[in-house]
């Protein structure tokens, strides 16, 4: 029964990530990419339309995985899972636990869980990085080194290094996007 | 009741209202959570006032810190505040209705404008700024992370196990760490709790 199994993952992505969309990513990675529903490539397509369209990252990668796998109803049923834990908690919170996150024992808690989160965002891109760029699915499988997609990585690092170093301020990621979609064209398509 | 009754229009007028806000919002925002908790300031502490500076504070703290989106978590709190039950539905509606129907509509057509050639040529390009972006966000967060010697730890730890898993194939799901890190976070707080009730005067020493 997909729709339920749709509803089901995204409930419990929306119950337990922390740090918004980013957050969830290696989450969604690991059920996505589990249950046979994206490969890779097409989970990074979903991340870049995601970004780049407005709403919560969250909100768009459910119904984007959600419509993918079991069309309207699909979309519906995966969104209304990552929503509906956040949805119940916050009223939780706003009503009755209104002091919820000043006791001492929650703090440590989450104290323990931010630098966790972290670490996954970090493991998630270096293992997406391993096996788009450089190929590596896990260590039985060959290498099959994609220099292409290592020298778009080496321009967007620089382009974003050196307005950080100029500006001051982070480049926007979307105008990053279209950057590297252009890159690709020359490079892939010619 | 009575009151509810009295205000009436007044309520239906400002339940449009916090439904009407999210839906611009939702509709306006790109870039997730972070880029909305300005525009949500913007609207809901400078412009309409209904929402104190300091109460916005507590607000984003909360929603950093409950799971789920920082946008839901934040719209569904300032319906809350301001209208009840059907405030926070409300809210959350319209903050999710733009996504999802911008959404479903590209998905509906996604494969076949991947399978233009340049097109597919463009998504091999901005697969790798994918990458580039989650690992600018986790750079991102690391540098704001305190670098205590027990952050750093949990941090290292789960990295290290997560990457170590996926390129062994071991399957271990992502929930554990969480669980785990939170765990462990509480257990020692608790075991410093618990030794400096044993010893006051050291208590009041860090005090």
């Amino acid at each position: 029964m997909i729709y339920l199994k749709l509803f089901l993952t995204f409930l419990k992505i929306g119950a337990v990530s922390f740090g918004g969309g980013y957050g969830m990513i290696s989450l969604i990675r690991e059920d996505c990419l589990g249950y046979g529903w994206l490969t890779e490539e097409e989970l990074l397509n979903f991340i870049a339309v995601a970004e780049s369209t407005p709403g919560p990252i969250a909100v768009n990668m459910a119904t984007f995985v959600g419509s993918s796998q079991g069309g309207f109803w699909g979309a519906m049923l995966a969104t209304l899972g990552v929503v509906l834990p956040s949805f119940i908690i916050i009223l939780l919170v706003a009503s009755l636990l209104t002091k919820l996150l000043k006791y001492a024992g929650v703090k440590a808690v989450l104290g323990g869980i931010k630098p966790a989160i972290v670490g996954m965002i970090l493991a998630t891109a270096l293992t997406m990085f391993l096996s788009v760029i450089l190929n590596i699915r896990a260590v039985q499988s060959a290498v099959s080194f994609d220099w292409k997609g290592l020298v778009i990585f080496g321009v967007l690092l620089m382009v974003a290094l050196a307005y950080f170093k100029w500006k001051k301020k982070a480049f926007s990621p979307i105008l990053l996007i279209v950057i590297s979609g252009v890159l690709g064209v020359l490079m892939y398509g010619i | 009741m009575k009151d509810e009754k009295r205000n009436g229009t007044g309520r239906l007028k400002s339940l449009w209202l916090l439904f009407i806000t999210m839906l611009k919002i939702g509709l306006f925002t790109f870039g997730g959570g972070y880029a909305m908790i300005h525009l949500l300031e913007n609207e809901f502490v400078s412009k309409k006032k209904w929402i104190e500076e300091d109460e916005f504070m507590d607000l984003v703290a909360i929603a950093e810190s409950t799971p789920g989106p920082i946008a839901i978590n934040c719209s569904t709190y300032i319906g809350y505040k301001k209208e009840k039950i059907l405030g926070a539905v409300l809210a959350t509606l319209g903050m999710c209705i733009p996504s999802f129907i911008i959404i479903f509509f590209i998905s509906l057509f996604f494969n076949q404008f991947l399978s233009i050639g340049w097109v597919a040529s463009a998504f091999k390009g901005i697969q790798v700024c994918v990458v580039f972006l989650i690992l600018s966000a986790g750079v991102k967060m690391l540098k704001k992370m305190k670098k205590k010697p027990f952050n750093l730890i949990v941090m290292s730890a789960t990295f290290l196990c997560m990457v170590a898993f996926s390129v062994f194939a071991v399957s271990f799901s992502s929930i554990f760490y969480i669980l785990i890190s939170g765990f462990v976070g509480l257990l020692i707080y608790l075991i410093g709790y618990f030794k400096s009730k044993k010893s006051p005067e050291k208590k009041e020493d860090e005090q």
